[in-house]
């Protein structure tokens, strides 16, 4: 199977082939990169449309989230008004982020990896841009209803049933696609990134829609809804997000350093690891509570076995970037993908301690969890998923990204911003923990202790969303095609060839 | 047989594993709780006094609507997996019985504020038992205080105040018997600050969890130190 990997990390790069290609293979990759065109042509405005919605949700989710952390340090700012309310931003931050930003760029890379991995093109581009405006329309619907006080109150799933339904139609428009890809597909042996993609856009509808179901039926009562809401988050997390993320990074890393992967029987393992065990973590954010124990020990042991997938995931992407090392300082892409795979493997084995029941019961219920959540969609998945924009859009545009300081700025302020958010919560929680097993402490003061970090919190934003504003630009700008002329991608700085 | 069919196959085996599970051998598991009866009185035990009353419900909605479980959890863990109990958040543990009557069940996943689970009850503190600023009771007119302007009874709180759900009323004749104290709230000379409709249905929801009864299914924790604190030391 590695041949299949290695056909494509060299269709990849036809500039960079070492030796001068015979008549007939120019004539066959002439034809290879003609069919790369017209599938990029077909998959241009409706990934661009993806793409150009989840910057603006990342926007709205960055207002929210900063309104919320300025809340949380003074509790009377904007408190005069219900739409502003604490309890009502936080949940309108975490849809705007997850169903906004990660969901519709996410789906943009994973629709156009599809396509160039299938080698097929997108016949009808209409029907994206239909589900993509359905599910946007559906997304600030029920971002409204939670700020106008219609939430559920159930954790992660706030929004309410019809703005939720909404979404869905337009994902099916969307979730279709991909498989019709699929089952068009050229190549015989589906690529490892088309693995995780394919189960992506299985996995998500089921979720959505079983846990919406559930969650509506009179029979699924008392302590039930928080068991499925509990499943829905979890397995969105793994099936969904960390899905497309893997997918991306399994992609972009052979193809930027133009070696094949590594193993692709580790791949193989970590991806059937992956698919099996994360589907049974779903009730770690139960731990300690009113359910049976036998349910949340079979979610910590998965989540224990989890190290299998981690790792051979983890290993599999570094060992391909063996010996290309310093593709960081040059490719963007590679940079914040890069930066992703490390965070992924952190965050994984974060989570894994975490989930002990000697380590959760210090650490549930405070920011930790948030903090490993905030690790996940966006240190990891938001990085790599800059980092495929990064590749993905002079391919739809037809120039390169104007300026490499750009750039560069926008991942120092991603990657110094983001990792302080992380930081900050990390450590409030591990503060408020260890200050919350101490019955003899008055609780106002162990909430108030950790608001110190949260300060610092407020300042990390700052940065991360300069950062975003400079990348919404560049963004804008490649729109309207304004950047350096096709051929050659920006590269950091350029070496002399030895 | 495609070459694809192990992959399409494995994919939606993961989905059956998980669903079957997480999802319906819990729902089969405790999906069907009802009340314990207590056999010797033949009578629903008390979760939350009975089934809720059409004005505690809608103190749910308020609760849901106002995004509290954001903050506050509504689950009491045993004593092996937290203090919870320690700091007078309960006597035992919650369990899924708890939560029957629950149109959503409010576990939340966070603590910026403290467990809520027996908030109604007398027992219920977040002060050590012989604290001086532990309130005498937390009754209707403490909840309207401390939900218009929690600063005005723990200083350092960063509970965000709910003027939104209290109007400014002329006094016309006698002072409301639930407007705020002049002595801690400002408001002009001739006017009262009292709850709207949905704080009022708020408090009485707030008042009403209590999940205090005994259960079959779950000992009582605190009840041992109590037990030997009180028992004769032989000295």
């Amino acid at each position: 199977m590695t041949a299949v990997a290695e056909n494509l990390t060299q269709t990849a790069a036809p500039a960079a082939g070492p030796a001068s290609p015979t008549g007939i293979q120019r004539s066959a990759a002439a034809q290879f990169a003609i069919e790369r065109a017209a599938i990029d042509k077909s998959t241009s405005v409706p990934v661009l449309w993806f793409f150009a919605t989840g910057i603006s949700w990342l926007f709205g989710a960055t207002v929210f989230g900063f309104i919320a952390a300025l809340k949380l340090y003074f509790p009377n700012f904007l408190s005069t008004y219900a739409l502003t309310t604490y309890g009502r931003i936080v949940p309108a931050y975490n849809l705007a982020f997850t169903y906004g930003w990660c969901s519709l760029a996410g789906m943009g890379v994973g629709l156009w990896l599809m396509a160039r991995l299938c080698r097929v093109p997108i016949k009808a581009p209409g029907l994206l841009i239909l589900g993509a405006i359905l599910w946007n329309i559906g997304l600030t619907l029920g971002v409204w209803q939670v700020l106008i006080g219609q939430s559920t109150g159930l954790d992660g799933m706030e929004m309410p049933h019809g703005a939720m339904w909404m979404m869905f139609s337009g994902f099916l428009l969307i979730g279709l696609w991909a498989a019709a890809l699929f089952r068009a597909r050229k190549e015989a042996l589906a690529f490892i990134s088309v693995w995780y993609l394919l189960g992506a856009f299985f996995w998500f509808p089921w979720v959505f829609a079983i846990a919406n179901l559930l969650t509506s039926l009179s029979e699924v009562r008392g302590i039930m809804p928080a068991v499925v809401a509990a499943w829905f988050n979890q397995t969105l997390n793994i099936w969904w997000f960390t899905a497309i993320g893997l997918a991306a990074a399994y992609y972009l890393i052979p193809k930027v350093v133009n070696r094949p992967i590594h193993s692709y029987n580790l791949a193989a393992i970590g991806f059937w690891s992956f698919a099996f065990l994360g589907g049974l973590t779903g009730m770690l954010r139960l731990s300690g509570g009113p359910v049976p124990a036998w349910l949340v020990t079979v979610s910590i042991a998965a989540n224990i076995m989890m190290i299998v997938p981690i790792a051979t995931v983890t290993a599999n992407l570094l060992l391909t970037m063996r010996g290309s090392t310093q593709m960081v300082y040059q490719s963007p892409t590679i940079r914040f993908t890069l930066f992703g795979v490390v965070m992924f493997a952190i965050g994984s084995i974060l989570s894994v301690i975490a989930s002990l029941r000697s380590v959760d019961k210090y650490l549930h219920f405070t920011p930790w969890l948030e903090g490993q959540q905030f690790l996940l969609l966006y240190g990891f998945f938001s990085m790599v998923i800059f980092g495929a924009i990064y590749y993905i859009t002079p391919r739809l545009v037809g120039c390169e990204w104007l300026s490499s300081t750009l750039i560069k700025f926008h991942f120092w302020g991603a990657a110094y911003g983001g990792t302080m958010v992380i930081i900050m919560f990390l450590l409030t929680g591990i503060s408020a923990g260890g200050r919350m097993a101490d019955p003899e402490s008055l609780f106002s003061q162990v909430i108030g202790s950790s608001l110190e970090y949260l300060a610092g919190r407020i300042l990390a934003t700052f940065l991360m969303t300069l950062g975003h504003a400079i990348f919404a630009m560049h963004f804008l700008l490649m729109l309207l095609r304004i950047g350096q002329p096709g051929g050659s991608a920006t590269l950091f700085e350029t070496h002399d060839e030895h | 047989m495609s070459r694809s069919t192990p992959l399409v196959a494995g994919i939606f085996g993961s989905l059956a594993v998980s669903v079957f599970a997480m999802v319906l051998v819990p729902q089969s598991q405790i999906g069907g709780l009802q009340a314990q009866v207590d056999r010797d009185k033949d009578e629903p035990a008390k979760i939350i006094d009975t089934y809720p009353t059409d004005h505690v419900r809608y103190g749910a909605k308020v609760y849901a609507s106002e995004g509290c479980v954001v903050c506050h959890s509504q689950q009491v863990r045993d004593t092996q997996n937290g203090e919870d109990q320690p700091r007078g958040w309960g006597e035992r543990r919650t369990v899924a019985r708890d939560y029957i009557y629950d149109a959503v069940p409010f576990l939340g996943n966070s603590r910026l504020g403290p467990d809520l689970a027996n908030v109604g009850s007398k027992a219920w503190r977040n002060e050590q038992e012989n604290d001086p600023r532990r309130p005498a009771k937390r009754d209707a007119a403490w909840h309207y205080l401390h939900l218009y302007k929690p600063t005005a009874i723990i200083t350092e709180s960063n509970m965000p105040p709910y003027p939104y759900l209290f109007e400014k009323r002329k006094i016309s004749g006698q002072r409301s018997a639930d407007a705020l104290p002049t002595k801690d709230v400002e408001v002009e000379e001739g006017f009262e600050i009292v709850p709207n409709a949905e704080a009022r249905e708020l408090v009485a929801y707030l008042l009403s969890l209590d999940r205090s009864h005994p259960l079959k299914e779950v000992k009582s924790e605190t009840l041992a130190p109590a037990a030997a604190a009180t028992a004769p030391v032989a000295k």
